[in-house]
């Protein structure tokens, strides 16, 4: 063959585009094969393929994809949390002479992966999971407005995964860092595949985040229980709303700066490059305008769950509740109004880093507010330590120092000292750890009993608990002290012996978090195991107060054999108080949606898209971006996207809950 | 949902294609227009487009800047027309989540276009200076 026609097919995909000459990353490679084949295998002798299909693949309920959401997130954090050890590791040996086990080329792409996994495909598809699970339940809605559109997003979420994924092993990742900042990603300094994975994978898996929050904001605009006033609503369908709405106005500004950066490499455009006109402030302006409100997209949900846990596990009504709604909505407008705090060094000026100094001081009014708030909730409150505060207290001291360490940055001439050093990423992990991923653990052992009807095991829970907290101190505050000191970030290799001890000291730490994470793998499988001794029959473990601990853990595919109707804030907790029963005669048919495998198609092409795009595979790109099209065309002629569960089958899933639920009252 | 029906036929190819966008809303919580209603902003659509045409292409004002000046004013006011006959934008659509997120929305975009102005501006001020010797050394001065 050719070698044009070679280039014709293959674009720049060459042989030597694999990388078998670097042996860690072969090694990952060898054992993630090992892996996939055993999984593969797993599958098909319990033959499961069928069933993952019908039942989880094809989903479009709510719930199923709330939990393969939170699947996709552990996952990623494992490779995510792979790159934090690498490079715990070579920054805790590469002292003077010693060069360490990374080279230049192979540690960039390392911190570059690390970040965009962790924030995209960790904190997000949890952020996401948690929402979509939570939020129709609450608002005693059947499922989302828009259920395939919810499959759907799901499935592009996990394709960008894949495309990052993919480009450990075929070709190589940004070196650019987290944010792809230009020059840098420009065609001169990145020309091959690293910067084009990046802007593929964000843009792909950024269609199915901008859809899921249209999906969610219509939602809970249009399908609250009747009686559910805005005012009713339960806090985290308020934080769930306000994410969501920051989503819709903040992705739009990403996907159009990726756009742009990817005209500037593909058609030789110059928004950004350094030669021709354009002008690279641009790119790190407009990301941060999209970057900033991403950060309270992150954190808000989780306020949400701490809100929740807290009153829920103090035993009383939110503390101030109006008050955390408005915090909320003042936020979600100064989201907007701080972009600048991440480049005051850019050079300004004084007039603009004091206005968005201010602006960023302003900001921490309404966070702190909410802390007040969840004080005052506990205070005289019953507090249970179950897992789920247990986390919220661990957030709560945690996140304050975060908080304060921000406030600090937000001071410019502080912001000079400190930006760009290790201060800065102690900071934001900090905030990060301390908020989004306390906050998810707290939000996944507050849940899971509603999702598979168990709790999760204490004993592990607390395993992880510990090491996690106590491993997030020991890894970070060395690199609080490393930043004062001047040590600047994404740095592969030191001179100043002195340093070494404080990497060391952090390495620890983040072995103590592999501890955490090793004891949550072990707790969800050790609860599995023994799930008849966890098990809770009456759907409400926690002595909850909101609608989701109304029916039964797991819900059935309805939610509610009736949409109930709202008094009262603490709807559930105001139901019990009254005594309402269950209904239980009088049942109807329920008008529910169909599963389809058109998401999975359109990810898969999309997948497809991308790759060909990276590797400049042409003639692929063009026939599966009419894939798309031909198959997005298809979907809107398939009329048979709905079905009913008969009314008898209703009835019977309720008479089985009221059995179960008369049992369990026997039984206390 | 049959009373946008009748209407497609008979509005112009403009205001169907907007009002596709609004039968989407299956509750009937949307607001929705009259043939009146669209007539009247088909119309007002033309005119706001035919002068800024006429201005343009017949060169009456000499001044450039006046004119480009007008065209900016009349596509604004054309944007406000189109929503209000066009997208239905009034205070009870939607009971108010119509014009909240409209408001809202101008808020981000004035926001983000203003602050990158200004931000960019005082960017290029003090980042790229006029590349000649001695506004460099004028610039070095200052620092």
């Amino acid at each position: 063959m050719s070698d044009t026609l070679l280039k014709t097919i293959f674009g720049r995909l060459t042989l030597e585009s694999f990388p078998i000459h670097e042996p860690i990353i072969l090694g990952t490679f060898i054992a993630v094969m090992l892996g996939g084949i055993t999984l593969v295998g797993a599958i098909t002798y319990f033959k499961l393929w069928k069933w993952l299909w019908t039942e989880w693949f094809t989903s479009v309920d709510h719930k199923k994809v709330g939990i393969m959401y939170m699947i996709l997130g552990t996952v990623m954090l494992l490779r995510g949390f792979s790159d934090a050890i690498m490079m715990r590791a070579q920054q805790a040996m590469a002292f003077g002479a010693n060069e360490g086990y990374l080279n230049a080329h192979h540690y960039d792409q390392v911190f570059t992966a690390h970040g965009v996994i962790m924030i995209f495909f960790v904190a997000m598809p949890f952020v996401t999971g948690i929402m979509n699970y939570v939020v129709p339940l609450q608002i005693g809605a059947r499922d989302v407005s828009f259920p395939f559109l919810n499959n759907f997003s799901f499935w592009m979420t996990a394709a960008g995964a894949v495309i990052v994924m993919a480009s450990l092993f075929v070709g190589e990742f940004a070196r650019t860092g987290w944010l792809a900042m230009a020059p840098l990603s420009g065609l001169d300094y990145s020309p091959d595949v690293g910067v084009d994975y990046y802007v593929w994978a964000l843009q792909i898996a950024g269609v199915g985040t901008l859809l899921s929050g249209v999906n969610l904001i219509a939602t809970i605009v249009k399908m609250r229980a009747p009686g559910m006033t805005m005012f009713k609503m339960p806090i985290f369908t308020w934080s769930a709303l306000v994410t969501n709405v920051l989503i819709v106005a903040a992705f739009p500004v990403l996907t159009a700066v990726l756009a742009m950066l990817s005209l500037d490499r593909y058609v030789g455009t110059h928004f950004f490059t350094n030669t021709g006109g354009g002008n690279p402030m641009m790119y790190v302006n407009m990301i941060w305008i999209w970057g900033h409100p991403e950060v309270y997209i992150l954190i808000l949900p989780l306020f949400g769950v701490f809100s929740e846990v807290t009153s829920t596990f103090s035993g009383k009504r939110l503390f101030g509740y109006t008050s955390m709604v408005y915090a909320l909505l003042v936020i979600c407008i100064l989201a907007y109004l701080v972009w600048l705090h991440h480049f005051f060094t850019m050079g300004s000026g004084a007039s603009v880093n004091s206005f968005f100094g201010i602006t960023t001081m302003i900001i921490s009014i309404p966070t702190g507010a909410k802390i007040f708030n969840w004080l005052f909730t506990m205070y005289k409150g019953r507090i249970r330590f179950e897992l789920p505060m247990m986390w919220t207290v661990a957030f709560m001291l945690t996140f304050v120092i975060g908080g304060m360490t921000g406030v600090l940055l937000a001071v410019p001439p502080a912001d000079f000292q400190l930006h760009n050093s290790l201060f800065l990423v102690a900071h934001f992990h900090n905030v990060i750890i301390g908020g989004v991923m306390f906050g998810a653990f707290a939000a996944i052992n507050y849940w899971f009993p509603k999702a598979f009807g168990f709790k999760l095991d204490p004993w592990w829970g607390k395993v992880s608990f510990w090491s996690w907290v106590v491993g997030f101190w020991v890894a970070f505050t060395p690199l609080y002290v490393l930043g004062l000191m001047g040590v600047t970030r994404r740095l592969r290799h030191f001179d100043d012996p002195s340093l070494q001890i404080w990497f060391i000291i952090a390495a620890v730490g983040v072995v103590m978090i592999a501890v955490g994470i090793a004891a949550f793998l072990i707790q969800i499988f050790v609860s599995f195991r023994d799930r008849e001794r966890l098990r809770d029959w009456t759907g409400d473990p926690w002595d909850g107060r909101s609608l989701e601990w109304a029916t039964s853990s797991p819900p059935p595919a309805y939610n509610f054999a009736f949409t109930p109707v709202i008094h009262d804030l603490d709807a559930y907790y105001d139901m019990k108080t009254r005594n309402a029963g269950r209904p239980l005669t009088g049942f109807r048919d329920i008008h529910m949606p169909k599963n389809t495998g058109t998401g999975v198609i359109l990810a898969g092409l999309s997948v497809a898209f991308g790759l060909s795009m990276i590797w400049y595979m042409w003639w692929l790109s063009a026939l599966s971006f009419a894939g798309i099209l031909a198959v997005s065309i298809f979907h809107t002629f398939n009329y048979d996207r709905d079905f009913h569960i008969h009314a008898d089958e209703v009835a019977r899933t309720e008479e089985e809950r009221t059995r179960i639920l008369a049992n369990a009252a026997a039984g206390a | 949902m049959s009373a946008p029906t009748n209407q497609h036929q008979a509005v112009d190819m403009e205001s169907h294609a907007h009002d596709r966008g609004t039968s989407d809303h299956v509750d009937g919580g949307a607001a929705h227009g009259s043939r009146g209603s669209y007539v009247t902003g088909f119309v007002l659509s033309v005119i706001l487009t035919a002068i800024p045409f006429g201005l343009v292409m017949s060169g009456v004002i000499s001044d450039k800047s006046v004119v480009a000046g007008i065209c900016m004013v009349l596509a604004i006011v054309q944007i406000v027309v189109h929503m209000i006959y066009f997208l239905h934008m009034n205070r009870k659509s939607e009971s108010g989540w119509t014009l909240m997120s409209l408001i809202f929305t101008i808020i981000i975009v004035v926001i983000a276009l203003t602050g990158s102005l200004w931000v960019m501006f005082h960017m290029n001020q003090n980042m790229m200076p006029p590349m000649n010797p001695t506004s460099a050394a004028e610039m070095s001065d200052q620092m």
